[in-house]
């Protein structure tokens, strides 16, 4: 088997037929760090500047009592304990950030990407305009499915609305909504001013269920909620697992196919999911839902009758499957799709989830297949790109995640950070018990899940999960993106403007990985910027073929010309003028 | 159910199915079907794929336009944030907004400490000499007296640079709307009356690529004009190998300070909701200066107007280039009018650009047959009665405010016109009905270089002639079975 960070070994790559499904059946499961644990992160040069010194340097320019709170948020990292860093606190005021609101969390984020809802913006109009189909979260919609996604409903309240109450309009625009499409359901998203003129969105959907007889939920996921998007999320999931999961049954008994899951936290950005959705079919995996890309309603409200949540995503969506596991007895595996490596774990941790020899047989069939058919190209791109620095701040996951992708081309990671995680998204899950709750997230509602009298079928049993925890296979966990990192890096929550550029001219990174909002600072300064939550418009980067794709994109970024040209020849060297 | 849209695979971002105005949408719902909207005059109440942008965004451009100045938004934190990243991602540009950044107390208690600290911070990290503040809908709504507040904060720290507030609570007026209200603020705050020789131009939402061009047309009658806003360095500046935290460009403090001594001040536009005060009028009324009112230059007609205008205010003409300039576009009107003469074009978008292109369209022998926006100045209809009076006779004209683009499509469907002339969300359009897409304006956000289309002067006229009259005969090239290589 391929240990992480190592080329694929060429015995498979030579001849992928060779490998049999039923010769590699017999082979016992490898050794549990295959299947589990953390990937140390590549090792980082010896003459960078040391973090400690750069954390001071960003601190400078902070009036004291800012610098004060912001030093919590900059550690140096050490893998093997890392670090305790505040996250998920309240930005600083007129500190620029990357953050959005909890609205763009819930709206944007979670429920926006399943394409046969009508989302309704409760609200007057940019908020639903900021978040009309710039996502990219892409559908192939099954047939008879429908796709509103070009939509984009608002009730673009008015001023004489924002004084006598935005209610009657918000019942005649579902009315419009519903007899336009008829569609299996209404979702309706509460911005900023909503919650203070105090419209009950929920009595509007209860009304509006009866009177039109198709499921309308609404979200009070005003702006001003929690810090950042993450709050948002967190709604989303409360209300997708009340008024969604579970609601409908399957003609047919649970179990019809023996590898059910479910794909959590997985958008489709780029189109991510199609190739995620092809792999699992090759392996003979079945998909129920995906929460939420590439998805539909139908799927997510039978996502309760799978055997197993896998979680890509971890803090968008872990509440969804703690509640699953609650009232369903699913258990969730923290698993992730980008990178190679980190795909073929992937797949193994959920076939030795299942246990079954014919699937691993399968599952490492196609990992030899895929490997084989990239191998030669990503070792041609890993000895252009090898050693090359990488700075990565973004989500909640994908700053974690893209380093096992870089890591794939021997590119470590310097510097990385989220910008909505929590601290179990940096430290693991074990700090959640420690983590102090603030009034901002208090006011987030935590919803008491109770196993379902009937549907609560423990998928296995607490000696089964004993058994598969000690081979790796640690269920509802997630380690954290600092033990995947290397020791020194330097880890910054909520990055600013003006920390970015404070070290994109100290470590003079080959790539920094981030978002629009960031990504004309980092080029203006010389750097090319890829970034992680549109992904310029291209992708799909997931599972193996992917994986080269985004090689083949780094490789390009790495070789711009065109920054050999900033300096006019005359600046350095004035020509001698003629005469 | 058969005829919802997008029943075909779909990438959401290009919007390539499910396009509005499938049968369900421009049947139902805004055309004449019989399931109008539940509205009192049968129109639909609600909003469906909206054709403004909201207020405070149309603030934070016009800031922008300013030298040495940070925008910072008084309320969500959310609102900055995709303020940003949808003017960045028309600009390809990076733009900083701050946010006071309401968390749920300050919604009970009012956000005026958040605001202080914001403004505090940023003056520390960015040096800026002048912030702007704009509002959101949420600071609007709990009803915070951002003036005071501006007062109270400025007199607790006397080393506070200028503070410029600007009320726009997007509930009552669109990202236009938003750009003229801080447009009035900022002159309001900073002009004097230092004496000039130049004029000063208040030119509506146009491009980095326009505001260069303004410069150049007033600068050829010799003296540099003060053009306020001005983003055609801070949105579309050069790389180069110095960073500053502070983006460099805007109207200079200094060019400010003598917009109400110049010769003469022009509004270009500035077509906004009733109660939006206007900055030329502001000038006039504070320092007595001239002012004038034309439509934004777009086409002969327009610039001639402009112009006009300013020969009149320097006593003589511009430099020999702006005739030739303009010689050529006529010889090029000549050139291209069989192609284009008769066709029919839905134009869409903010109010002033609307009027301009219309006016445009006209005079190169298009009819306009829709003219649309999301703005609701009431004016609309006689702004380009004023600005192309042959269009007021034409009774299968309509003109829509208040438009989305539900309504866009449904005029588009029932018109069947041979081009669409707007910003990119029309492209859904566009797409299903297989008619041409001329882009202009704001946003541009699915092609490169919206910072650079020139719309503005003889020579913005030349760009779009040319690209319309191309548009047609490829279109005609490549749809003949002949496959003509000469036009
Ligand atoms: S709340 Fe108002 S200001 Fe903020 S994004 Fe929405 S419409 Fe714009
Ligand atoms: S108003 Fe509130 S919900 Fe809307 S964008 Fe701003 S912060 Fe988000």
């Amino acid at each position: 088997m391929t240990a992480p960070h190592e080329s694929s070994p060429a015995t498979t790559a030579d001849d992928p037929v060779a490998l049999s499904p039923t010769g590699v059946a017999g082979e016992t499961p490898g050794p549990p760090g295959e299947l589990g644990g953390s990937d140390p992160g590549l090792p980082l040069p010896a003459d960078l500047p040391a973090p400690e010194a750069l954390v001071e340097k960003m601190l400078q320019a902070y009036p004291s009592k800012v610098a004060r709170r912001r030093r919590q948020h900059l550690k140096a990292n050490d893998p093997e304990s890392p670090p305790p860093i505040q996250a998920n606190s309240r930005t600083v005021p007129g500190i620029i950030t990357q953050r959005g609101c909890c609205y763009a969390g819930c709206k944007g984020v979670v429920l926006g990407p399943v394409p046969d809802i009508v989302h309704l913006v409760h609200g007057p109009v940019g908020c639903s305009y900021y978040s009309w189909l710039t996502r990219r979260n892409q559908n192939r919609p099954a047939e008879g499915i429908a796709n509103y996604g070009a939509y984009c409903f608002t009730t673009d309240l008015t001023e004489e609305e924002i004084i006598f109450g935005g209610e009657k309009k918000l019942a005649a625009a579902i009315r419009e909504a519903y007899e336009l499409f008829h569609p299996r359901a209404i979702a309706v998203f509460s911005t900023c001013p909503v919650g203070l003129i105090g419209d009950d969105v929920h009595a509007v959907a209860r009304a509006m269920r009866k009177e039109l007889d198709v499921n309308v939920f609404g979200f009070s996921c005003e702006g001003y909620k929690g810090v950042s998007q993450s709050a948002g999320h967190h709604i989303a999931n409360n209300g997708l697992f009340t008024h969604v999961v579970g609601t409908e049954e399957p003609e047919g008994p649970y179990t019809g196919h023996p590898f059910r899951i479910n794909v959590l936290g997985e958008y489709n950005i780029g189109g991510d999911a199609f190739v995620i959705d092809d792999l699992l079919e090759r392996c003979g995996i079945e998909l129920v839902a995906t929460f939420s890309g590439n998805t539909n309603y139908g799927e997510l409200a039978q996502a309760h009758t799978a055997d197993l949540n896998v979680v890509m995503c971890h803090r968008s969506i872990n509440y969804m499957a703690e509640m699953m596991e609650e009232k369903y007895g699913i258990p969730w595996l923290k698993i992730n799709f980008l990178g190679a490596e980190a795909t073929a774990k992937s797949l193994r941790r959920i076939a030795h989830f299942f246990g079954d020899a014919d699937l691993i047989a399968r599952v490492e069939a196609v990992i030899a297949q895929e490997t084989a058919m990239i191998a030669a190209e990503r070792e041609e791109i890993r000895s252009r790109c090898e050693g090359k620095l990488v700075m990565l701040y973004v989500g909640g996951s994908r700053a974690h995640h893209y380093q096992q992708l870089f890591a794939d081309i021997g590119m470590p990671a310097v510097s990385a950070g989220y910008e909505f995680a929590h601290r179990d998204d940096y430290e693991g899950r074990e700090v959640i018990g420690s983590i102090r709750v603030d009034a901002d997230t208090r006011n987030i509602e935590e919803l008491t899940v109770e196993p379902d009298p009937v549907r609560h079928q423990p998928r296995r049993t607490s000696q089964e999960l004993a058994a598969l925890h000690a081979k790796g296979l640690t269920t509802h966990d997630y380690d954290g993106m600092m033990r995947d990192m290397a020791s020194g890096a330097l880890i910054i929550d909520d990055i600013s403007h003006h920390e970015l550029q404070t070290l994109i001219e100290a470590y003079s990174p080959a790539l920094v990985c981030s978002g629009i909002k960031d990504k004309y600072v980092v080029e203006k300064m010389g750097v090319p910027c890829k970034q992680l939550h549109n992904y310029d418009y291209g992708g799909p980067y997931a599972g193996f073929s992917g994986a080269l794709t985004f090689y083949r994109e780094i490789d390009r970024m790495l070789d711009l010309q065109v920054y050999r040209y900033v300096r006019p020849p005359w600046v350095d060297e004035p020509l001698d003028v003629p005469g | 159910m058969t005829a919802l849209p997008g029943q075909a695979p779909s990438d959401g971002i290009r919007g390539d199915t499910g396009a509005p105005g499938g049968t369900a949408a421009g049947g139902k719902k805004a055309g004449t079907g019989k399931k109008a909207g539940t509205g009192k005059d049968g129109r639909p109440v609600s909003t469906t794929n909206a054709c403004r942008m909201c207020m405070p965004l149309g603030a934070c451009l016009a800031f922008a336009g300013v030298e040495g100045t940070v925008p910072i938004l008084h309320g969500g934190q959310g609102c900055a944030t995709y303020i940003r990243r949808y003017l960045i991602s028309h600009f390809n540009e990076p733009l900083d907004i701050g946010s006071s950044s309401f968390d749920e107390s300050a919604t009970v208690f009012g956000g005026e400490a958040d605001l202080a600290q914001g403004i505090h911070n940023l003056v520390t990290a960015y040096g800026p000499q002048v912030v702007g503040v704009a509002t959101t809908c949420l600071a609007e709504t709990i009803g915070e007296d951002v003036p005071q507040i501006l007062t109270r904060i400025r007199r607790g720290d006397a080393h506070l640079p200028e503070i410029i507030g600007v009320s726009t609570p997007s509930y009552a007026g669109t990202h236009a709307d938003g750009y003229q209200a801080a447009v009035t603020a900022v002159v309001e705050a900073l002009a004097g009356d230092e004496p000039g020789d130049g004029v000063t131009l208040l030119p509506g939402i146009v491009s980095p690529a326009d505001l260069r061009h303004l410069h150049e047309l007033a600068g050829a009658f010799g003296v540099p004009a003060t053009v306020v806003p001005d983003f055609s360095d801070s949105l579309d500046g050069p790389i180069a190998a110095e960073h500053p935290r502070l983006r460099p460009g805007g109207t200079p403090l200094h060019g400010l300070a003598r917009c109400g001594g110049n010769i003469a001040a022009v509004t270009l536009g500035g077509l906004a909701a009733p109660g939006v005060a206007n900055a030329g009028e502001l000038l006039h009324e504070r320092f007595g200066i001239e002012h004038h009112r034309l439509p934004l230059p777009i086409g002969i007609r327009l610039t001639d107007d402009l112009v006009h205008v300013l020969t009149l205010a320097f006593g003589h003409g511009p430099a020999p280039w702006v005739e030739a300039e303009r010689g050529r576009l006529v010889d090029a009107y000549v050139d291209g009018h069989k192609y284009l003469s008769g066709r029919r074009a839905v134009v869409y978008g903010d109010e002033d650009l609307v009027v301009g292109i219309a006016a445009f369209l006209s005079e190169i022998g298009i009819r306009p047959v829709a003219c649309a926006s999301g703005g609701r100045s009431g004016n609309l209809r006689s702004a380009l009665r004023t600005a192309a009076p042959e269009l007021a006779d034409l009774e299968d004209l309509q003109v829509v405010e208040d438009a989305d683009f539900e309504r866009i499509d449904a005029l588009t469907r029932e018109t069947a016109p041979d081009l669409l002339v707007g910003h990119s969300k029309g492209y859904p359009t566009a797409r299903a009905l297989g008619i041409p897409l001329i882009r202009i304006g704001l946003p541009i956000h699915d092609r490169l270089g919206g910072q650079r289309l020139q719309h503005l002067g003889y020579r913005g006229a030349q760009r779009l002639f040319d690209q319309i009259v191309n548009t047609l005969i490829e279109r005609e090239q490549s749809s003949s079975p002949v496959g003509y290589a000469y036009m």
